[in-house]
């Protein structure tokens, strides 16, 4: 992944900021540039709208063979949860064993070092997944 | 529209061919087809190219016309195709679509890929981002594990089990067996899939397809032209393209591919046909979970009954359908950007009944079906016997 490509939805990345359609009320993450139910009526029509952070795993899986940057996480878990506001997402999970992973468990985002460019390079930030502890 | 023939057929071996370049793969497939076929150079219109990643792979862009000239075919205009795995097949709607359309008379249709000219996991890299680079690979989504939570989706909402996955890879091998063009052509027990070193859970090594070296290439023109060459003809009756969100997590049903089911519909309409119709198939088996999604998809089983059709073994040769006869991606080989070519060399090789130990009995008609990434884009193809 290059920088330029990153910074330019650090927003996004950091916050969770989404966006919601201005005729149909859906709300869309990342953000879109037309909802694809209104097509072009929704053009222009998109608002931004923060993500309550909050949703359930749907599916997920332990990566053994990981890309090269990640080699030193292995194994990690990657899920893909639904969030409170009904879009998806696709992240890491931490801070749980693998065995105690389950489809419907409670999650939340938080912001952690995600990787860096290089081993010298400049370090950045994204969203993981945590459990949810009542 | 003209009624489309293939006249000639052309791969090479398929895995790691350290000592053959992407270029002498693919003039290899070609002037095999072309021979094949028994057209001359000359005769040749347009020559499509199905390719992933050249330029990430061997570093060289711009691969068709590179391939063109090297075949003595310099004079023929040449373009490549791209849509990840599916790029051969998308090459050969390419082809369909300008004999089809009255453009060209002969055109070639080829697919080559050099995958192991990079370290294994720089080629998985490379494989991964036929997905989405900005918001699933950056957080450490690899394809495999894609294709992971496809499988653990499919196996909670349908119930589907690590065996019956197993059972595809057991099932693709056997019939890698009886094909002397295959990277693994040897049987593989159940145990062994079950028991590999999971890759990224609940799917292991032999859940996953081998990426590879390898060429194939065909011959096509109107099917009022086949009795002016040698090639034995087989009709290509009906072409699909399909297409879905680039996210996994964009798709209401993560145990479907929507790219699947919109290829097919449109392929089984334009070709008058129906699923039940079909003798066998090609289907993409880039993992286990995929060839138990796409017997699905494509409407040969209920949703949810893959994995226990697997079980019950209507999908291996000669029984209720016949799928993935020449081992498929799993055995026969994965060279990404020539799979869908693969696929069709088979369907001609049964049509023609050219199959040998791995002949469908009385088969009429075939489908191939090639995806892209993790099902973003899809094309399917039905082959049927030529009848005079
Ligand atoms: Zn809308």
């Amino acid at each position: 992944m290059t920088m330029p490509r990153y910074w330019r939805e650090i927003r996004q990345r950091y916050k969770g900021v989404g966006v919601e359609c201005g005729k149909c009320g859906r709300i869309y993450f990342p953000p879109r540039e037309v909802c694809p139910h209104c097509r072009r009526k929704s053009y222009e029509k998109m608002e931004e709208r923060e993500l309550s952070g909050r949703g359930k795993v749907i599916t997920y899986t332990q990566v053994h063979e990981p890309l090269p940057e990640m080699k030193p996480m292995k194994p990690y878990i990657m899920v893909i949860v639904e969030m409170e506001e009904d879009v998806r997402v696709t992240g890491n999970l931490v801070n749980v064993d693998y065995e105690d992973v389950e489809i419907g468990m409670d999650v939340d985002v938080e912001l952690r070092r995600l990787g860096e460019e290089s081993p010298e390079g400049i370090i950045y930030y994204g969203y993981k997944f945590i459990p949810v502890n009542d | 529209m003209r009624d489309v023939a293939v006249i000639g057929i052309g791969e090479t071996q398929i895995g790691e061919l350290w000592d053959q370049s992407l270029r002498e793969l693919g003039i290899k497939a070609g002037l095999k087809a072309i021979r094949d076929a028994g057209v001359s150079g000359d005769e040749v219109d347009m020559l499509y190219v199905g390719n992933m990643s050249a330029g990430k792979l061997i570093n060289q862009e711009h691969v068709a016309p590179l391939i063109a000239d090297y075949a003595g075919l310099d004079d023929v205009p040449s373009v490549r195709v791209e849509s990840g795995g599916a790029s051969g097949g998308m090459a050969l709607a390419e082809g369909y679509i300008s004999v089809a359309s009255g453009m060209d008379d002969i055109v070639v249709v080829g697919g080559a890929e050099k995958m192991t000219d990079v370290e294994d996991d720089q080629a998985k890299e490379i494989l991964s981002s036929t997905a989405d680079q900005e918001w699933e690979t950056v957080f450490g989504a690899t394809f495999d594990s894609l294709y992971a939570m496809m499988a653990r989706y499919h196996m909670e909402e349908y119930g589907t089990t690590k065996e019956q996955l197993a059972q595809v890879a057991v099932k693709n091998h056997a019939n890698a067996a009886k094909n002397p063009n295959a990277q693994y052509p040897r049987e593989m027990p159940k145990k062994m899939v079950v028991n590999a070193p999971m890759v990224s859970e609940p799917l292991g090594m032999f859940d996953c397809a081998p990426l590879s070296d390898g060429a194939a290439a065909v011959v096509l023109c109107p099917a009022e032209m086949v009795d002016s060459y040698r090639g034995d003809p087989v009709k290509l009756a009906g072409v699909g393209h399909g297409s879905d969100h680039m996210a996994v997590h964009d798709r209401r049903n993560i145990g479907a591919m929507k790219a699947t089911k919109m290829a097919a519909e449109k392929a089984f309409d334009r070709a008058e046909l129906k699923p039940e119709d079909m003798d066998f198939a090609e289907v993409h088996d880039n993992y286990t979970i995929s060839e138990i999604m796409a017997i699905e998809d494509l409407g040969f089983f209920d949703k949810g009954d893959g994995g226990p059709a697997t079980e019950r073994g209507d999908t291996e040769l000669n029984s209720e359908i016949s799928v993935n006869t020449s081992g498929g991606c799993k055995a026969k080989g994965q060279p990404v950007g020539a799979t869908g070519i693969n696929q069709a060399i088979e369907a001609v090789q049964q049509l023609r009944k050219d199959a040998g130990e791995r002949q469908v009995e009385d088969a009429r008609y075939g489908l191939t079906h090639n995806i892209g990434g993790t099902g973003a884009s899809a094309v399917v193809h039905i082959f049927e016997r030529w009848s005079e």
